[in-house]
């Protein structure tokens, strides 16, 4: 099965068990409270508390931006389980420039807002429900950062 | 009390979930930007097992659990959050896209990066902070 090594070079367990994981987090939420868990959306609620323009006031902002920043905080800890269980408590670091991080990670707040959706609300969770406008969203999302990052490898 | 109370078996569930998300993130090393990278550059199909490992479970969850049962476990009802294709999700998919093939981060994983202690990551969980900021104050009320 050589096509295996060749897709999957540092194998392929760990992908599809961490996604099933992601997944039962997502399915746990609507099984018990019955809401669906992109993770955006926190950044445009959470200003609501700061912010008093329409925008941010929105029901949809109010009514979910307590259990949203829990849900964030939930992923904190996930994440430092993870690290103290599975990595010796070492500190994960990137070799991406800090320009890089700062300029795509606004572009990635920006437009996820605009879009209503990021990786997880429109790849996961609309996906999940069978939304076309989603994999509208996923296909355009794919191919931009698909061309970002090859041109950047070229430049 | 309304289907969004958040009451405290509500928010135990929430941070469960929260946690299972984050937890899910770091194995599956989607915190780590070189691999993201390493797929847009299709040296590396893992994500697709990601995405589709979640979508899967997801799938099941949204379409089974409406039929299975008549309300959440904890009450409320099943929401449902339909997204419009219009000018907007396109050209914000478009720009989130851009912006994911530059840094190789996107939300989840930004935040993820709290816990497992990317400290560089920190600079695009900040930029994803202020471009949503920049979003909703630039949006016409």
């Amino acid at each position: 099965m050589i096509w295996i090594d060749t897709l999957f070079p540092l194998g392929w367990q760990h992908y599809l068990l961490g996604g099933l994981t992601i997944g039962a987090g997502v399915a746990l939420l609507y099984l018990f409270n019955g809401w669906v868990g992109g993770m955006s959306t926190v950044f445009s609620s959470s200003w609501s508390y700061l912010f008093k323009r329409p925008f941010f006031q929105q029901e949809r902002f109010l009514n979910s931006r307590h259990w949203r920043l829990v849900y964030a905080a939930g992923v904190v800890l996930g994440a430092l389980v993870w690290r103290f269980a599975l990595a010796d408590g070492q500190a994960q670091h990137t070799s991406v420039p800090v320009w890089q991080l700062l300029l795509g990670g606004f572009a990635v707040g920006y437009g996820a807002r605009l879009g209503n959706g990021c990786t997880s609300g429109h790849g996961i969770c609309g996906l999940g429900s069978l939304q076309l406008p989603s994999l509208g969203a996923v296909l355009t999302f794919m191919a931009t950062a698909f061309l970002t990052a090859n041109l950047l490898r070229l430049a | 009390m309304t289907t969004h109370t958040l009451t405290l078996p509500k928010a135990l569930v929430t941070l469960l979930a929260g946690a299972l998300f984050g937890f899910g993130l770091s194995l599956a090393t989607m915190t780590q930007p070189e691999v993201v990278i390493g797929f847009l550059r299709l040296q590396d199909w893992g994500l697709m097992l990601v995405m589709g490992g979640a979508a899967g479970l997801a799938l099941l969850a949204y379409k089974g659990l409406p039929r299975w049962l008549k309300r959440p476990l904890l009450g409320g009802e099943f929401l449902t959050q339909p997204t419009p294709w219009n000018r907007q999700t396109l050209l914000g998919s478009a720009i989130f896209g851009m912006g994911w093939g530059l840094s190789g981060v996107c939300p989840g994983p930004a935040i993820a990066a709290l816990g497992t202690g990317n400290t560089e990551v920190l600079w695009a969980l900040l930029g994803i902070v202020l471009g949503g900021l920049v979003q909703g104050l630039s949006t016409r009320d």
